[in-house]
């Protein structure tokens, strides 16, 4: 089998340019050459959204960091303040844990309404409340007027582990049944249609919202069953389905009318070229369960708020490519790719 | 989706599928050619292939202009770009086709030049009102379906009396290069064409009418079905095509019939002849210098020629000569005949224009239908 060959970074004389930060095989390029050669850990090489460790207490924990640039600040359904407390909350949830504590740190720039600070604050607090996580430290500064755009939000987060319980993206098996807790592609729609440059009327909301409620009742349905779950976040259902595909040496075969996808949000990326599965969810998780408790799992998922629309969607296979496959409304297959390039810059 | 699904209806595409299957002929095989990259990207993304017999194959064609762009034009707009007074707007698909000297308009843009993304030619003017001390240039491209839009731009810049304001040409036509596709001399080394019939443009079809293509009909014998971009339109064009060939007919045929009229658009046709008119020759990548098969601005509207404004002389630039580019976009070889395809040529690090645009044949079979070739990978690829 040919691999892939991988072009070097030019860390001579090149220079970062937006494909790096857009979640597809370019970002994984630099993180793997920049920073996992800087950091390298066991923890790090666990390749997930989060770190999952033992304490020294007994049990275990797991920690996440993410930075927030979305724009605009505010969007339908949300705003750069609940989205942060949303992201932290369910990289933390992914593994299966309980979210604790937050932190949260603020780069504003020079001239910010300190109404629209007030405004993402509280939106801040209310989510954390309504999560169940208190954000417990935090950072300010300001930088010179151009040095930034508005406000910057990166956050930390901490939460614990049951007891026997491990989600890991390399879990996923043969036969396993891939299920998504509901509609893709709602948050980067929602972004889209409040950016100036791409003005259309759309009744969607970004589903932006914290899923550990969701997992609470996943864990308790199927917890020993369950093999993994990831946010399918920048990338879409497309980037974080090839993700896991790499990470657990296995493919997946999916069908394309089992995945919900609401009209509207269909009919506004037919409008704008794009695929659905690139675009990013900011309330979704993917999820890889045994076969044996997938039909309960989703039946549990659909009596939740958050997972109403939850559908098996397709199957891990054996494949050493580790191919996404669909079997297309139409009838005909095809593979669900990264998207190269940049399809939305700020988009979370 | 109304007026959409209706055109990916599964259960309609079994019903097309069927009907192909029961008309071929066994004993021979049929090979048409998808003059569009929206025709190769439909195909890839519904699996079409799936769903034809196995002796019907379809050959994408070059109708992807980022594809068949020039490497020296691309070197031109990162040129301008990087000029400090210019600011330049390009559609997002030409930002990571590789230009000379491992340059591309994203890395130009990450050093500091002024480039924008747009997704309609008036962007370009609002950029260039909103602008006023800078020199604003539209890189348009296209066949004859974003022509228009580039002559309705022009327009626009000149009703509001902006001079800042100019358009780096590169517009192409489409039945010239059909016909030189099928006025291709045979290579040594190459396969010749045994192009059977065309699956006609879309949208280009939608301003030019039909009447341009009743020279393929006639003098070629090569029937022609105009089809729409859903994949229903495709699985009936293919369909109308096989029907054609069995009756040993060449017709121009409309598949397309909810958009294209026989005479096309007439206001769009007549706008473009006012502010457009033929150059000599224009190069395309794969098929090379094609005589008066693209378009330049008319003198009288020489005020927004950003090649007089800024002096441009394109300069030959060569592409890389593993690549199979032009055979591909000629539709002698498949993606997976070339050696670069898949190990350092992806969509990530193209090395030729057919991996850089989503319509192009490479990408289309790298993101959507590599599973198919993946037995004939490693050393197996060339004899497969």
């Amino acid at each position: 089998m040919t691999k892939t060959f991988r072009r070097k970074l030019d860390l001579k004389s090149g220079r970062v340019d937006m494909s790096h930060g857009a979640g597809g095989r370019a970002m994984a390029e630099l993180i793997s050459s920049i920073f996992k050669d800087a950091f390298g850990n066991e923890l790090l090489e666990q390749g997930n959204d989060q770190a999952s460790f033992p304490t020294p207490a007994g049990g275990r924990m797991v920690m996440t960091t993410d930075g927030y640039v979305v724009s605009p600040i505010f969007f339908p359904g949300g705003d750069i303040g609940s989205l942060a407390v949303h992201g932290t909350v369910n990289d933390l949830a992914m593994a299966g844990a309980r979210p604790l504590y937050l932190s949260a740190s603020y780069i504003i720039e020079e001239g910010f309404p300190l109404g629209d600070l007030k405004r993402i604050a509280d939106s801040m607090g209310a989510a954390a409340k309504a999560a169940g996580v208190m954000i417990v430290t935090g950072d300010t500064k300001v930088v010179e007027r151009g040095k930034a755009d508005g406000v910057f939000i990166s956050t930390a987060g901490v939460g614990v582990v049951p007891d026997g319980l491990m989600l890991s993206g390399d879990r996923a098996r043969p036969g396993d049944k891939l299920i998504v807790s509901g509609s893709m592609g709602d948050h980067g729609v929602a972004i889209m249609s409040s950016r100036e440059n791409l003005t259309f009327e759309t009744e969607i909301l970004s589903d932006s919202a914290a899923l550990n409620g969701l997992v609470e009742t996943m864990v308790a349905t199927a917890g020993p069953h369950l093999r993994l779950m990831r946010d399918p976040t920048r990338g879409g259902l497309a980037a974080t389905l090839n993700e896991l595909a790499h990470q657990s040496r296995v493919g997946f075969r999916i069908v394309e009318d089992r995945i919900p996808i609401k009209r509207q949000v269909a009919a506004a990326c037919e409008l704008l070229g794009l695929d659905p599965l690139n675009v990013a969810n900011e309330g979704k998780l993917v999820a890889v369960v045994a076969a044996e408790a997938a039909e309960t799992l989703v039946a549990a998922m659909r009596s939740h708020p958050l997972g109403g629309d939850a559908a098996i969607i397709g199957e891990v296979v054996e494949d050493d490519q580790h191919f996404v496959q669909m079997t297309t409304g139409f009838g005909g297959g095809r593979i669900v790719d990264w998207l190269a390039g940049e399809q939305l810059p700020r988009i979370c | 989706m109304k007026y959409v699904d209706e055109y990916r209806d599964g259960e309609k595409a079994r019903g097309i599928a069927a009907a192909i299957a029961a008309e071929v002929r066994p004993e021979r095989s049929y090979a048409f050619m998808e003059f569009c990259g929206g025709h190769t990207h439909a195909i890839s993304r519904y699996g079409i292939e799936d769903l034809l017999p196995k002796n019907v194959r379809m050959i994408h064609g070059p109708g992807c202009p980022v594809c068949v762009l020039p490497i020296g034009r691309i070197d031109d707009a990162i040129r301008l770009a990087k000029r400090p007074e210019v600011t330049l707007c390009t559609y997002a698909d030409l930002m990571r086709v590789p230009a000379s000297s491992g340059l591309s308009l994203m890395k130009a843009k990450a050093a500091g030049a002024d480039i924008r993304m747009i997704y309609s030619s008036l962007d370009a003017i609002r950029i260039a009102e909103a602008n006023p001390d800078r020199q604003v240039v539209f890189f348009a491209i296209g066949f004859e379906t974003t022509t228009p839009p580039t002559a309705v731009a022009l327009k626009t810049a000149e009703a509001k009396g902006l001079t800042n304001f100019s358009i780096y040409c590169n517009h192409v036509l489409t039945p010239v290069a059909m016909r030189a596709i099928l006025d291709m001399p045979p290579t040594p080394d190459e396969p010749p064409i045994a192009i059977e019939g065309f699956v006609g443009p879309s949208h280009v079809s939608t301003i030019i009418g039909m009447e341009p293509y009743q020279v393929f009909a006639r003098d070629y014998r090569k029937p022609v079905v105009i089809a729409g971009f859903e994949p229903l339109d495709v699985m009936y064009a293919i369909l109308m095509l096989v029907r054609q060939v069995n009756e040993q007919r060449a017709d121009v045929e409309n598949q397309y019939i909810r958009a294209v009229r026989t005479e096309g658009n007439p206001v769009a046709i007549d706008l473009c002849d006012e502010v457009f008119e033929l150059r000599d020759s224009f190069e395309w990548r794969g098929l090379g210098a094609v005589p008066k098969s693209a378009l330049k601005l008319r003198d009288a509207y020489g005020f927004y020629d950003a090649e007089k404004r800024f002096a441009i002389e394109t300069q030959p630039a060569e592409d890389n000569p593993a690549c199979e580019c032009g055979a591909i976009l000629r539709g002698q070889k498949k993606p997976a005949d070339c050696r670069l395809f898949g190990t350092v040529c992806t969509p990530e690090t193209p090395t030729g224009a057919c991996m850089v645009s989503s319509e192009g044949a490479c990408a289309a079979h790298w993101t959507y239908g590599r599973f198919r070739t993946r037995q004939t990978d490693a050393g197996l690829r060339r004899s497969a």
